[in-house]
């Protein structure tokens, strides 16, 4: 892949990348959450038609017009989340949407046979093609998945983050499939978080950044931390503006608390005026810990305490007269209520002030709404407007907008920041500092390192359901978070006694 | 998702909402006065003669619409709550089938020494038990749909057979034959609260102009659910849920006890739309409105429902109820045989909601 450019409105996905993957290599392709990994991949799947830059495959030039076409020129994608149909069985699988065919009816006998084959070359005769999908252990899911590569005759499988739902037992089986891949000369596109799964597998690396190829590198002769700067690399830009504000007295307080999975014996105090930053993987208990909080999610055990009153397990709409407001991480599918205005989206935790005799007034409700407009600077042609038809950027305000109408005093705030333009990011840096001034207490979960140095007081890190101490946002390096995060220490110690910081991964899961 | 998903600060649309919603009743509205307008001229070609448009043709409309509207104003708000009740036309014969039995019960010499089907109170208590009868089957859907959480598609399917079945056996697998009372007046145009009578020279083609009364008490209830949908805080979260569920819920709606209500509602105004039924024909039919709910649910969908929730709005739907007994009559004036009937209201459905999805889609 060569120059490869791409831009989503005025978001510049991909500039002008390089991307140079040898036959019978496994290379890596690591960098952080956004960086444009996924996005090089679709356009190497054909799911995404490039700006500018051109592909060549074995010398030719090379132009998928979508997945099924790459596919047929032996570029396979395994995804993130398994793609299987799982109520039906294996072959079918494999070969969904490449049936061998004869007279528009299925040739049973000749899809046995190479399904059969390709699990052969995987050592896994022993997963029988009619087998249903669905009743397979994951790593054999996976294993059917690469199946499906190979059938396809595939020269070059990409695999983005084939490991995020293995276990260590079928991450080992999986590694082996890779390196019998490679044996065979097909190239292996390797896209993963965790850093010590790239050096015990890849052979080069190539780290994005931005939408940048910012390195690219033999995996044996490159320290990890070399890699881990590669992928931070960037400097606190000055969108951070601490607002001075002073810690007062606790008002949120947790102890031990243990959802039904996780989070596990979680303790945290949140003062007023305090802004307290949570990292960690997507999945280790960060979401689940704020919707335990908020009553969202069962509690096992433990106590969630709010302003000296203990109000575990008390659900939504008693927390949001007690004065907790929840943002949540996914805009789309819980935040807004997308064909609603932007007016009832921003009173609808809290129409009591414009219900008189039972009857709202919904001129009220618009001027209430005018001013928060003002207020946070949201870009909208007025309170009527459908949220939906807002930007990314506008709509993460009109929901932040709707916890400051409903007066929280606490604020859980998960992933404020998440898909939208720099500008608007720093507005909310802004708007948060200057809430924190205001003497509320503020919890924030983020995938995104340099904001939570940059705009938190203090910083815990979760790591598989348990949370690390809190602890100020000056004694904590982006390495360090990271070795919480990943449960890096234990690791460092087996694989790479040469390297001082040992593993590398700012964000959550790619896309 | 990644941070390339943002499309800049591009606003999407222009279109203020308060336009757009003048043009969601507007659409099936203009619908309707063009069915109106050409049905007249066609007849006119047809027949010679325009009965088509007489008033009286028109105010008997407006009645024979009653029950569809009646329901589509419950149906409005469960589809807004991004719901359907398939059990309304089963729950209005079932209502048909209480009301009756209880005047008959009553009624009946040697049961009850009050008895005179003249008295006053005891429709009322048949309309009471009409109602209260749907309400129940509705607080069932309603309480089954959040409980057991499932999709109000099986519960409602479930409850349309059950009280199908359950209205056979009220009556007894037969109709059932209550004595006259003034519940059948309702429907009665010339027994209604509004009577017009418009004798003067050059106006007296127009006739006597009556509408009945339970055109009346259905234009009464669709603004009192339009109030309800609009300025309630009990309205606004149907519609917070009918557009995102778990948005509503974690903005501390508490989404199960409105859904409930919702459903409640909707079957009280079934149970309504089946005492009308069963006041228009006299008798408690079990098999009476078999399919209604289809009529109603294609009234709202014209109207300017969604079944992905978070729209509609009441008048839309009336309009949508009233341009299909348009149809159905026009049909008739234009000597169409039935089948042609049926054909014609279902190609108007595809139709009309074809065109608003055509409408929608260059908004966006």
């Amino acid at each position: 892949m060569i120059g490869i450019s791409k831009s989503f409105g005025s978001t510049r996905a991909l500039v002008d990348v390089d991307l140079q993957v040898r036959p019978g290599e496994v290379h890596a392709l690591v960098g952080e959450n956004g960086a444009g990994k996924s996005t090089l991949m679709k356009v190497l799947s054909g799911a995404l038609e490039p700006d500018a830059g051109r592909m060549v495959l074995e010398g030719e030039p090379y132009t998928p017009r979508g997945p099924l076409q790459a596919r047929a020129c032996g570029v396979a994608m395994i995804y993130q989340e398994l793609s299987l149909a799982p109520d039906m069985s294996v072959e079918e699988n494999v070969l969904l949407g490449v049936e061998p065919m004869r007279l528009g009816f299925v040739r049973r006998a000749e899809m046995r046979r190479q399904v059969q084959e390709a699990l052969r070359l995987l050592h896994h005769p022993d997963i029988h093609p009619a087998a249903r999908v669905g009743d397979l252990s994951i790593g054999a899911q996976q294993l059917v998945e690469v199946a499906r590569a190979l059938a396809a005759d595939a020269r070059v499988v990409v695999m983005d983050e084939p490991t995020s739902s293995l276990t260590q037992a079928d991450t080992e089986v999986l590694f082996k499939v890779i390196r019998q891949l490679r044996d065979a000369g097909v190239s292996v596109i390797y896209i993963s978080h965790f850093l010590e799964e790239v050096r015990a597998i890849a052979d080069r690396f190539t780290v994005l950044r931005d939408g940048q190829a910012v390195g690219t590198g033999v995996v044996a002769e490159t320290p990890t931390s070399q890699i881990i700067r590669l992928m931070v690399g960037r400097e606190l830009e000055d969108m951070y503006h601490r607002t001075r504000h002073e810690v007062g007295e606790p008002v949120l307080d947790l102890a031990a608390l243990t959802g039904e999975d996780i989070p596990l014996d979680a303790d945290l105090e949140l003062r007023r005026g305090e802004i307290l930053g949570i990292a960690g993987l997507i999945g280790s208990g960060r979401t689940e810990l704020v919707r335990a909080v908020f009553g969202l999610d069962p509690v096992a055990s433990g106590e969630v305490r709010v302003l000296g009153v203990t109000c575990t397990g008390w659900g939504p709409p008693r927390m949001i007269r007690h004065g907790v407001g929840y943002l949540s991480e996914d805009r789309k599918t819980e935040g807004l209520a997308g064909n609603l205005t932007v007016a009832d989206n921003l009173t609808l935790s809290r129409l009591e002030p414009y219900t008189r005799f039972g009857l709202l007034s919904r001129s009220r409700m618009k001027e209430a709404a005018r001013r928060w407009i003002g207020r946070l600077g949201i870009r909208t042609q007025g309170p009527d407007q459908p949220v939906d038809s807002l930007s990314g950027g506008n709509q993460q305000k009109v929901a932040l907008a709707r916890l400051l109408h409903q007066e929280a005093d606490v604020l859980l705030l998960d992933e404020p920041t998440r898909g939208i333009d720099v500008g608007s990011k720093a507005d909310i840096y802004g708007l948060i500092g200057e809430l924190a001034a205001q003497g509320k207490a503020i919890l924030w979960i983020s995938s995104y390192l340099p904001e939570l140095l940059g705009v938190c007081d203090s910083l815990g890190v979760m790591h598989r359901g348990t949370l690390s101490e809190k602890r100020a946002v000056a004694d904590w390096s982006p390495e360090a978070i990271m070795e919480v995060a990943t449960g890096g220490e234990i690791v460092a110690d087996e694989i790479t006694a040469e390297s001082e910081d040992p593993l590398g991964r700012t964000g959550k899961g790619g896309v | 998702m990644s941070q390339t998903e943002t499309q800049g600060d591009l606003l999407l649309t222009d279109q203020p909402l308060a336009r757009r919603r003048i043009m969601n009743i507007l659409g099936p509205m203009l619908g309707l006065i063009l069915i109106v307008f050409a049905g007249g001229i066609a007849e006119y070609f047809k027949e010679g003669s325009i009965n088509y448009w007489s008033p009286q043709n028109q105010c008997m409309i407006l009645t024979q619409t009653v029950v569809v509207a009646l329901g589509a104003i419950g149906m409005t708000m469960v589809i807004i709550s991004a719901g359907i009740d398939l059990s309304a036309g089963s729950v209005i014969a079932l209502s048909a089938c209480a009301a009756a039995y209880v005047v008959r019960e009553v009624a009946t010499p040697g049961v009850s020494t009050l008895a005179g089907s003249q008295a006053v109170w005891l429709p009322l208590v048949a309309i009471g038990a009409g109602i209260l009868v749907g309400g129940l089957a509705g607080a069932t859907n309603g309480l089954l749909i959040t409980r057991l959480r499932l999709a109000p598609f099986i519960i409602t399917l479930g409850m349309m057979t059950f009280a199908r079945g359950l209205a056979k056996g009220v009556a007894n697998m037969q109709r059932i034959d209550a004595p006259m009372n003034w519940i059948s007046q309702f429907t009665n145009a010339n027994l209604s609260l509004f009577r017009l009578d418009v004798t003067w020279g050059p106006m007296s083609w127009f006739g006597p102009v009556a509408i009945s009364t339970a055109v009346l008490v259905t234009i009464v209830l669709a603004i009192a659910a339009a109030i309800v949908l609009g300025r309630t805080r009990f309205g606004r979260h149907i519609f917070a849920i009918g557009s995102n569920e778990d948005c509503a819920r974690l903005c501390g709606v508490r989404v199960e006890r409105v859904k409930w209500g919702v459903y409640a509602i909707a079957g009280a105004l079934f149970g309504l739309a089946g005492v009308v039924d069963f006041g228009r024909l006299s008798v408690g039919d079990p098999t009476t409105a078999l399919g209604k709910e289809l009529d109603i649910i294609a009234a709202v969908i014209i109207g300017g429902g969604s079944f992905n929730g978070g729209v509609g709005n009441v008048f839309g739907s009336l309009i949508g109820a009233l341009l299909m007994a348009h149809l159905r009559n026009l049909c008739v004036h234009l000597g169409l045989p039935n089948y042609v009937q049926e054909m014609v209201v279902g190609a108007v459905i595809v139709v009309a909601v074809t065109v608003d999805k055509v409408r929608q889609g260059k908004k966006e």
